[in-house]
């Protein structure tokens, strides 16, 4: 685990997070989660508390969010769960962010299908523009991390950042949605060439008709 | 008794836009309630469940529905193994699988964010007929948009009454739960999907106990694909007969292509089962990059299935039999495609290290393992290795493969046997090659 990331649980970590409360909205919002699952299976919330905590982490931080462990302690204690319990999960899965990130997360996939599509070519822009995988740029904004496929293989090569898909990419499209970023815009969201979520670019090969109306193809069942 | 008319050629496409299931697949238009309602779901759902829970389940068995996760069950089959009353009050569960993420497959994303009916409609018949009491829908954590869409269909579902109490006033009650997950490759194993949504790491359970018998929670529950799921009310609409006629005998019914890599136009498309590669190549993504001549190899069903060189898969039927008979299989029908400008053992490599990222650590010869393999792939790549190493990394994937827990040792170690298979004198060269322009240094005592 030599490329783990150290998980920070100093005195000023726990000054800055030791009162960790939901606000008024996510305490609604975590008992909502609660009663999706039976009574007694109140552990099964971990993993949505866990992300709301995140979140709500981020918009206190103006970044995308990290758990500190006094946040997963307090939701151990909410879920009547032992720490370590909570701890095992954050570190499992690869969503939680156990170290600050910047206030964009640019998860670049370069596993096979977007490397084929030139993944190789996005990583190079993120490069130029001073991004460094698994760091943050010092002006804290862009936090660069290589994940592995993120299923929108059709639509290759993609970059998620933060809640959002940019998708079709290119060399500069990348740089232009980078800049974009840093400027305070909001880019294009989804495919950045001319093709329609994941239809063949130029148009769709099957189901024209949707393209105009939403058309209704049980008159046509024999 | 003679000349018995001989057997009609199986049905292999061009699929024709009446007979999609998935209309709204490229989200041209609304995915919300009232427009998927225009489109044809929800369309008397309860007088879909009159018919009975063992006539839904003999019907689905009818139509051949095999299970679109990648292994290709008989979803009919599964179904009937739920228990037919609880004899201890324990319920019982649906989960429905959709943490897509094997390299390749995008299938389940489009279904869920363009034709989320489907799926909700799907999970309430489903969990009809296996006697479920709720369904939970198992989303992978970055999907969401998706989720996001997930969770507002299924809130628009209740408010319809279409599920929770009564639905569809068919005096039955069910519920639909959506569950993220977090970023988890392994959760898309059955059993670890359970754990994760108990609220526990992704780390797939010894079977048996099969989930049929203690799966959530320990009561019974069958986890299904989204596309399995998404299909069946369709199918007890049009008919078991309808699902027949297209594709090759234990090969029916339509299917979700999902084409990356090296075409022309990449795109997601359904089509009928069967469907020569060739064809479904030409057809909807504009042929392969630089030409059929530029073809290289394909892995036809996500990446834990082998490659297949180019030959052997140009005219190949694109089904479960016809692929496995090439030694690969049709898995999720993730179609990777690659043209001569790929560098072959990267591409494999790579593989090997999202392998090697997303192994739970559970077992030991897949911990140690893909770890290994990654390592020694990464030296191939190079050529900084030795002839006997092929040889030796073969004999590793085969002592990986078949003794772990779950199969992602399996989807590590087959890639790896593929590219050996059809692309040694590939590798051969590069190690010949590499040691050519550095020879190996004697001391100089």
């Amino acid at each position: 685990m030599a490329d783990a990331v150290h998980i920070p649980d100093e005195a000023e970590t726990r000054a800055r997070w030791g009162a960790f409360e939901w606000t008024a909205e996510n305490a609604e919002q975590a008992k909502k989660v609660i009663a999706r699952y039976p009574a007694g299976r109140q552990q099964s919330a971990v993993m949505p508390l866990l992300d709301l905590a995140q979140r709500q982490v981020g918009a206190e931080t103006q970044t995308n969010g990290w758990l500190p462990v006094p946040v997963m302690e307090y939701i151990g204690r909410q879920l009547d769960m032992p720490y370590m319990r909570v701890y095992e999960v954050a570190t499992f899965y690869t969503m939680y962010n156990l170290a600050p990130v910047g206030r964009y997360h640019v998860q670049v996939c370069g596993t096979t299908p977007c490397m084929l599509r030139g993944s190789d070519d996005v990583f190079a822009a993120c490069k130029n523009k001073g991004l460094v995988k698994g760091g943050t740029t010092p002006d804290g904004l862009f936090t660069l991390t290589e994940v592995e496929c993120l299923g929108a293989c059709a639509n290759a090569p993609m970059v998620q950042i933060n809640d959002d898909n940019f998708e079709d990419l290119t060399y500069d499209s990348t740089v232009a949605i980078l800049e974009t970023l840093a400027a305070g815009g909001q880019p294009k969201i989804g495919p950045q060439i001319d093709r329609q979520t994941s239809a063949p670019e130029g148009g769709p090969t099957t189901l024209k008709e949707m393209v105009t109306e939403n058309h209704d193809y049980r008159g046509d069942w024999a | 008794m003679s000349d018995a008319p001989a057997a009609p050629a199986p049905f292999v496409g061009p699929l024709a836009d009446k007979d999609r299931i998935f209309t709204n697949v490229h989200g041209f238009q609304d995915w919300g309630i009232d427009a998927a309602m225009k489109r044809g779901d929800w369309d008397n759902t309860k007088k879909l469940m009159e018919i009975g829970q063992d006539a839904i389940i003999d019907t689905i068995k009818a139509s051949n529905l095999r299970g679109r996760g990648g292994a290709g069950f008989p979803t009919g089959m599964k179904w009937s193994f739920m228990p037919k009353e609880s004899k201890d009050g324990r319920p019982s569960f649906l989960v429905i699988n959709a943490d897509e993420s094997e390299p390749g497959s995008c299938k389940d994303r489009e279904i869920i964010r363009h034709d989320p009916h489907k799926l909700i409609e799907g999970a309430l018949i489903a969990g009809f007929a296996m006697r479920a009491r709720a369904a939970y829908i198992y989303i992978r954590g970055e999907f969401i948009y998706e989720a996001k869409v997930l969770f507002a269909a299924v809130e628009q579902a209740y408010e319809k009454g279409f599920i929770g109490k009564n639905a569809c006033g068919s005096g039955y009650d069910f519920d639909v739960f959506v569950h993220r997950g977090a970023g988890a490759y392994i959760c898309g194993e059955e059993t670890a999907q359970i754990e994760s949504i108990e609220g526990k790491k992704g780390q797939p359970r010894l079977k048996p106990p099969f989930p049929a018998g203690a799966g959530l929670y320990g009561c019974p529950t069958t986890v299904n694909n989204v596309e399995s799921i998404a299909v069946s009310p369709t199918i007890l609409r049009r008919g078991a007969a309808w699902f027949n006629s297209f594709g090759r005998e234990n090969n029916r019914g339509t299917k979700l292509f999902q084409i990356s890599g090296h075409v022309n136009k990449p795109c997601v498309v359904e089509e009928s089962m069967s469907i020569p590669f060739r064809e479904l190549i030409d057809r909807h993504c504009g042929g392969i990059r630089g030409g059929w001549d530029n073809l290289l190899a394909v892995i036809p069903g996500g990446s834990s299935v082998p490659l297949v060189p180019a030959k052997e898969i140009m005219d190949a039927p694109m089904d479960f039999d016809g692929l496995r008979a090439l030694g690969s299989g049709l898995g999720t029908a993730a179609v990777i495609v690659m043209d001569k400008s790929t560098d072959i053992v990267r591409a494999i490599s790579r593989l090997s290290y999202f392998y090697k990222h997303e192994s739970c650590g559970q077992c030991t010869p897949c911990r140690e393992g893909t770890g290994w393999m990654w390592r020694v792939m990464e030296r191939l790549r190079t050529g900084d290795a030795d002839q006997s190493e092929i040889d030796m990394l073969f004999q590793v994937t085969k002592q990986v493969e078949g003794h772990t827990i779950c199969a992602l040792g399996d989807a590590a170690a087959w890639p790896i046997q593929g590219l050996i298979r059809h692309f040694r004198p590939e590798i051969e060269r590069r190690i010949n090659e590499n040691k050519g322009s550095a020879p190996v240094m004697e001391a100089a005592e």
